[in-house]
């Protein structure tokens, strides 16, 4: 499911789906009850937060028995990370100009 | 707009110059010679300025500007309108030059944010720049 720039901003927003995000990008395969111990959220809380995550790509879930195991889809982020790469190509690309004026601004 | 709220995307590129400050502050602050490297313009070094800058492409970015320091600092805003939001952008446009013992070094800064997601920003300005700092680390590690 193809997710716009703009759903990940705002499900990403979120300080406490951003916790979740990074800490099963950091420990790899967690289910609901590891991630809501000393989190300080309830566990209904934790799965709601999941679900936006999962909307958003972000997150995939495996069952294995009666516990769904959460891990991080970090390529869902690529949308936001291609702001960053593309203005920094563009301004590569102009830098280069640039110090072609000013070789050329010495004659 | 915030000026917290503008803290949210960065784009930093630097580069070391074998050119004095003085003459790369001429290349960025001289309508003629920006266009050779940037884009045609009607730029003039006074802050609250307003000025265009034309893309090949066709796009037009509406700019102020917003600090002028001779020979160290120029910084303007950078917002491009479009229709469809995701091209949408508000951001602003800070060079530094520090003279060094060969040259220049050269930093640009960009900070910025989508005007539509100001909302969501709002809400979680701290963290955003940790975050994606941290984000290139996770997206190093995996392919």
């Amino acid at each position: 499911m193809p997710t716009t720039s703009n759903e990940l901003f705002s499900t990403l927003a979120d300080p406490t789906r951003r916790a979740i995000f990074e800490r099963l990008s950091r420990e790899g395969e967690l289910t609901v009850r590891v991630l809501t111990d000393h989190s300080g959220v309830s566990q209904p809380a934790v799965s709601k937060h999941l679900a936006v995550l999962k909307l958003a790509g972000l997150v995939n879930g495996r069952r294995e028995g009666r516990q769904t195991h959460y891990s991080a889809q970090p390529q869902a982020l690529a949308p936001l990370i291609d702001w960053t790469s593309q203005m920094a190509g563009f301004w590569q690309s102009r830098f280069d100009d640039l110090e072609d004026l000013l070789k050329r601004m010495d004659q | 707009m915030s000026k917290t709220a503008a803290e949210t995307l960065s784009v930093v590129v630097e580069r070391e110059v074998p050119h004095p400050a003085e003459k790369i502050w001429r290349a960025l602050t001289q309508p003629h010679l920006i266009e050779e490297w940037l884009m045609k313009n009607d730029f003039n070094p006074v802050v609250g300025h307003r000025f265009n800058l034309r893309g090949d492409w066709g796009g037009v970015l509406d700019c102020e500007v917003l600090a002028v320091e001779p020979n160290r600092t120029l910084s303007y805003t950078w917002n491009f309108t479009h229709d469809d939001p995701a091209y949408n952008l508000k951001s602003v446009v800070t060079f530094m030059l520090t003279p060094t013992r060969t040259g220049t070094h050269l930093r640009m800064e960009q900070l910025g944010f989508r005007p539509d997601q100001k909302q969501a920003y709002g809400g979680a300005k701290a963290g955003w720049q940790q975050f994606l700092a941290k984000l290139e680390l996770v997206l190093a590690r995996t392919d």
